[in-house]
């Protein structure tokens, strides 16, 4: 893996400078912890992969009857499941991948106490395997549009930027609280609560516009419901898939925007911080 | 080619103990807010009382030399494996400074990061890949893997239904095909049975041979003198000998076990306490121990009360190993007389390593036992030798000669 070998120095203050560069040389290990993860995950399963269909699937349904319980704003033209559904992959993409990625370092803990490798390896690999199990839920966007005969916009070639930033959204917190799990196992139970918080506090069984049209909802919670960064990522992901004339509310994305990339930059820093010391504590 | 490729510069390691404080009102909301407490406060001075810092290393500096095979050795606690944690860079030093020229693997670990759920070829890949190979390199030396693990009908079985052995014959064989510079090796040949563990010797004699250098933490002695040319001797966390690897095992066996050769018997009595012994001595025990090199005869003296003479009685030691089966007795015949009596007593064994505790006996003519002490004294047999090699291949209490031909 390394071919010419360079000097290594292990003193406790200097930073790695070759981080980033080891961080290369050892993807191969990256793949294979995915590889791995992928394999094992429904081992001993009846049904296998059909898990990645079905648990979105659930959360969809349930979702779909709660909109329409409360009568929710839908576009015109546009079938209430598949506004629902286009909110639910990204936010399944987000919890999974949040939630795994968090407890991922404390998962591998056998590994981090008996090899080197650039720890930024382990959550980055559990969040490609949610990243798979998210592109085959697909599946399910793309049978609901044949089976209510919705054309997709051109606006879809947009979907890999909003892909991008959920990625960034979920990799950024869930470094975050990787990193502080090792210490505090607290976070084992914070996380969930964060999650079910979060599908109700994200526009899932209704839209945005239900929030900021709304004469109930004062003008300060509106900003608040702004700085989720999952609804930038949900919005966009409407945005893209049911185009038409579905809202979009730019400058309130871009708040989205800006927290996302600021999490990730803080996730980085506090984890590269931690992590000489993820061995001792773990 | 002795030119450094390891220079380890006044590394320290400490750790922080946290004692339990003992309270007075020892409420569920009182520990509920002390620990919340402690999350947001770093450092109250109450807390600040019950911890203690531990130092695991202590100012520990040298230099390796390429291709050196060097032995860590140590009693448990001496800060062995916490040096190879830093050196294989899993945990960082608390001070001081380690510059290393070359690829490094270690092998701290039999089997780290296999999946129980995974397939042998599947975790040949897995875990070559977490110990730095690339999937090329493992495709490369796959068949040769296979070969050393002696698992090739296995191959797609998941390994949680492998026996413990093929599972740790398939883990070695991953990490004994790595080709790195430098090899880091904690103490994994304890597993296996004895040939593998030859085998595994034999395999890192051969890296050793490649010009590549070996660091090797181990509590066998036999192992290390067998492939190390160099040896720490590692005390409370800091080096106590540093040199050959003769040189600190040696000190390492004399700094151990505080058995001394004097054995102590007076106050037992047996039968109506015609004979008594006072004191039983191990003349050649290594460094005033009970312990002997494996290729030595086993001297003791025996002091002996005795309130009659007697001549031609029959002097007997018995050898029982630590889990009571007998394994020799050997008696002679000698004359004593009232009073003091000194005798000495040479033993030519082939005892392998291992602990060992004796019995002694005196019974005069046909007649029963006039003394008899069921645990008289305690031996240790040494795995090193004066000038014989130590066979660490062999099973059992006793190595025997055999010849061979073809008929």
């Amino acid at each position: 893996m390394i071919n010419k070998s360079r000097t290594i120095i292990i003193d406790p203050d200097s930073e790695n400078k070759n981080y980033w560069q080891d961080l290369w040389q050892f993807r191969g290990l990256l793949y294979f912890l995915a590889w791995r993860d992928i394999l094992v995950r429904y081992k001993q399963t009846a049904i296998g992969l059909l898990w990645s269909i079905i648990r979105p699937l659930l959360t969809i349904f349930v979702m779909w009857f709660i909109g329409w319980l409360f009568n929710s704003n839908v576009p015109e033209g546009v079938p209430r499941i598949l506004l629902v559904c286009a909110a639910t992959l990204p936010w399944q993409f987000f919890a999974t991948a949040f939630s795994d990625s968090s407890n991922s370092l404390i998962v591998n803990s056998n590994l981090l106490t008996k090899v080197y490798f650039p720890r930024l390896i382990v959550p980055i690999s559990t969040v490609i395997v949610c990243l798979i199990d998210f592109l085959i839920s697909f599946i399910i966007l793309i049978v609901i549009m044949v089976l209510y005969r919705f054309s997709p916009d051109i606006k879809m070639l947009y979907l890999p930027f909003f892909l991008i930033l959920n990625l960034i959204t979920s990799i950024g917190l869930g470094l975050i609280i990787a990193a502080l799990n090792v210490r505090y196992r607290d976070f084992r139970f914070i996380i969930p609560f964060i999650i079910q918080f979060g599908l109700y506090v994200s526009p899932i069984a209704f839209s945005s516009s239900d929030i900021y049209n709304s004469a109930k909802i004062p003008m300060f919670a509106k900003y608040l419901y702004a700085l989720n960064p999952m609804v930038g990522v949900i919005d966009g992901f409407r945005w893209c898939i049911l185009g038409g004339n579905t809202p979009f509310y730019f400058e309130r994305f871009l708040v989205s925007c800006a927290i996302s990339i600021f999490l990730l930059i803080i996730g980085l820093w506090y984890f590269r911080k931690m992590e000489k010391t993820f061995a001792d504590i773990i | 080619m002795s030119n450094t490729i390891i220079t380890v510069e006044n590394i320290s390691k400490s750790y922080v103990l946290q004692h339990q404080k003992i309270r007075h009102n020892d409420s569920f909301r009182e520990h509920i807010t002390n620990n919340i407490k402690s999350i947001f406060k770093k450092k109250d001075a109450d807390q600040s009382a019950s911890q203690e810092t531990f130092w695991a290393l202590n100012d520990v500096s040298f230099d390796i030399n390429q291709g050196d095979r060097v032995g860590i050795i140590g009693r448990n606690g001496a800060g062995k494996s916490t040096l190879l944690k830093i050196l294989s860079r899993i945990v960082t030093p608390t001070h001081g400074r380690i510059k290393i020229e070359g690829r490094v693997a270690s092998l701290l670990e039999v089997g780290t990061g296999f999946h129980p759920e995974l397939s042998g070829r599947e975790n040949v890949f897995l875990n070559g890949s977490i110990l730095g190979m690339s999937k090329n390199e493992i495709q490369k030396k796959f068949d040769e893997i296979v070969a050393f693990a002696e698992v090739e009908r296995f191959l797609d079985t998941p390994v949680k239904r492998y026996s413990s052995g093929m599972y740790v014959r398939l883990a070695f064989a991953v990490a004994a095909h790595l080709e790195p510079e430098i090899l880091i090796v904690d103490e994994v040949l304890a597993v296996g049975d004895a040939e593998f563990q030859k085998k595994c010797l034999g395999k890192m004699k051969d890296v050793s041979g490649e010009g590549r250098t070996v660091i090797f933490v181990s509590h066998n002695m036999a192992a290390v003198k067998a492939l190390c040319n160099k040896g720490i001797l590692l005390h409370n966390g800091s080096i106590k000998i540093i040199g050959s690897a003769t040189h600190a095992i040696e000190n390492y066996l004399k700094t151990g076990i505080n058995t001394s050769s004097h054995f102590d018997c007076s106050d037992y009595v047996y039968g109506d306490d015609i004979i008594r012994v006072l004191k039983i001595e191990i003349l050649n025990g290594f460094n005033n121990t009970n312990q002997i090199k494996f290729d030595e005869n086993i001297k003791i003296k025996f002091k002996i009360d005795s309130k009659q003479d007697f001549e031609n009685i029959s002097v007997a030691i018995g050898c029982l190993s630590i889990d009571e089966i007998p394994v020799f007795t050997t008696r002679g015949p000698v004359s004593i007389v009232k009073g003091e009596n000194e005798i000495i007593c040479e033993v030519k064994h082939n005892l392998r390593a291992n602990n060992y505790h004796f019995a002694f006996g005196i019974s005069v003519g046909e007649k029963s036992n006039i003394y008899h002490n069921p645990n008289a004294f305690d031996i240790e047999i040494l795995d090193i030798g004066n000038n014989t090699q130590y066979l660490t291949n062999n099973a059992g209490f006793v190595n025997v000669n055999s010849s061979w031909q073809i008929v």
